[in-house]
């Protein structure tokens, strides 16, 4: 698999994503209405809801890979899990600091420990904790195969941490619950936020094409520069 | 006139002839004799075998239970100067200082567990073992959960004692429940960990975000049980009971994966 052949579809990727992107930004804070009682605070939406979706498909990446890395053995799906896991800690990142910067103009405070926000910084915090697994490992087969299995748990655990963490916070005195938008929102905002959830889409793909052909590249690098691998001096013949 | 076969008069070459009867020859050992039938009993008993070796090797270097032992009750003592409690608060952050106590100490055992495995090589031993590689799983969630409820059985009257309350029975199956779900999970995050250079480091910081939801459901459990107001304990156990669960049949399914080389 070179990547030469893949290069003017990634770049057609970038072009499209860039165009997409400027779309987005101009329906998010030119073109759509200040909502009536949250004013622009309601722009940060367009840019907070796309990519918490996009660090959800990015788990969800990890996972499907881990498993097919698991059952197949194929060292493709290793890379896809890791480029994905690296892209969904940056939007989970991104996720966290748009929605802190809107609480603090919204509630007031950066932080509560509300169920979503709770086990968003969860979901955050588990997928460090695989990248640091995978840089403490060297072996690259070992590394792909434990790394798998963490990211297969991983996602199994979201939803068990988001319902515990619903349990607990209805344990505790509720918070005064504002939701973003509310079920009333106007033609135009809804647009905004699909062309929002469609830029961050295809920001995703993107980051991951890149980031999956760097490391293939690499790997083709690492095998120019020692042609005969270790274990075949080992191997008879 | 030959000599009747007498193992105490034989001697070297008569001992050749003998020794098929006590160890019979390879062919008849791998070919005549039928495969032992690999059913539950045949499990259960591997499972126990490996129980029995921890718990044998514990009983010879105490390193498990001593160090966690020490260091959950200094954790109990740590956080009472740290926050100077009196009996109200107590209530609020008991049970939080229990399970971080359990946690922490849990920890440590874990770390220790699989690092007596790796460290000569016992693993591999294990698992040229004939038998499923679940069964190791178990067998080492078993014994960790062993170890960690008998510090619990002492940390916890110790911590009723120094907070003048009474000990209370019922808080016996919340921690076992929530020690369940904590070793299932740790289990497998102590066997990955054990393949890195940082594994003491590594290990609650893998495995802490996963166990969040354990955690959250056990600490409100023994609240519940410590207030004794009353409250319904149906909730919390049931979900601890599903977390259990899940933990469990994750850890049967992927834990072969772990350990294969």
């Amino acid at each position: 698999m070179t990547t030469k052949r893949l290069r003017p579809i990634v770049g057609g990727l970038g072009i499209a994503t860039a165009i997409s992107m400027l779309v987005t930004l101009y329906l998010g804070l030119v073109w759509s209405p200040p909502e009536r009682t949250m004013g622009d605070t309601i722009r940060i939406l367009y840019f907070h809801a796309p990519s918490a979706w996009a660090s959800y498909l990015a788990v969800g990446v990890v996972a499907i890979a881990s498993i097919l890395y698991l059952w197949r053995r194929t060292h493709v799906w290793d890379i896809i899990a890791l480029a994905s896991a690296e892209i969904g800690v940056l939007f989970t990142t991104i996720t966290l600091i748009s929605g802190m910067l809107w609480g603090k103009l919204e509630w007031g405070t950066y932080w509560t420990w509300d169920a979503r926000l709770t086990s968003f910084l969860i979901m955050w915090l588990i997928y460090v904790g695989y990248l640091m697994l995978r840089s403490a490992l060297d072996d690259p087969e070992r590394r792909a195969r434990l790394a798998a299995i963490v990211g297969i748990v991983g996602a199994l655990d979201i939803p068990i941490i988001h319902f515990a963490v619903l349990w607990w916070r209805t344990l505790h005195p509720q918070p005064i619950v504002v939701r973003p938008g509310g079920p009333a929102m106007s033609e135009p905002m809804v647009l905004a936020l699909v062309a929002g959830m469609l830029s961050f889409t295809l920001v995703y793909v993107f980051l991951m094409a890149l980031r999956v052909s760097l490391e293939v590249e690499r790997d083709r690098i690492e095998v120019a520069a020692h042609p005969q691998p270790v274990t075949a001096e080992v191997q008879p013949s | 006139m030959s000599r009747p076969p007498s193992p105490a008069m034989s001697d070297a070459p008569e001992m050749a002839v003998d020794a098929p009867e006590v160890f019979p020859a390879p062919a008849e050992r791998w070919t005549a004799r039928p495969a032992p039938a690999y059913g539950p009993t045949q499990y259960a008993r591997q499972v126990w075998a490996l129980v029995w070796k921890d718990l044998l090797a514990e009983r010879r270097t105490k390193e498990i239970l001593s160090a966690t032992l020490v260091f959950g009750l200094l954790v109990v003592l740590i956080f009472n100067f740290a926050f100077d409690l009196r009996r109200a608060e107590m209530d609020l952050i008991g049970p939080g200082i229990l399970w971080v106590a359990f946690i922490f100490a849990g920890i440590l055992g874990l770390n220790r567990s699989f690092a007596l495995e790796k460290d000569r090589g016992a693993l591999e031993g294990l698992m040229l073992a004939p038998m499923d590689r679940s069964a190791i799983y178990l067998g080492k969630l078993i014994s960790t959960l062993i170890f960690m409820s008998v510090m619990e059985l002492v940390i916890v009257p110790v911590y009723s004692l120094l907070n003048n309350q009474p000990i209370r029975l019922d808080l016996i199956p919340v921690i076992f429940m929530g020690t369940l779900g904590f070793v299932a999970a740790g289990t497998i995050f102590a066997a990955i960990a054990a393949n890195t250079r940082t594994r003491e480091v590594l290990l609650p910081i893998l495995l802490f975000p996963i166990l969040v939801p354990v955690v959250i459901t056990a600490v409100g459990a023994t609240g519940i049980v410590l207030r004794g107001g009353g409250e319904d304990l149906g909730p919390p156990l049931t979900m601890l009971a599903a977390f259990d669960i899940v933990f469990l049949v994750v850890g049967m399914l992927v834990f072969g994966y772990v350990i294969e080389e």
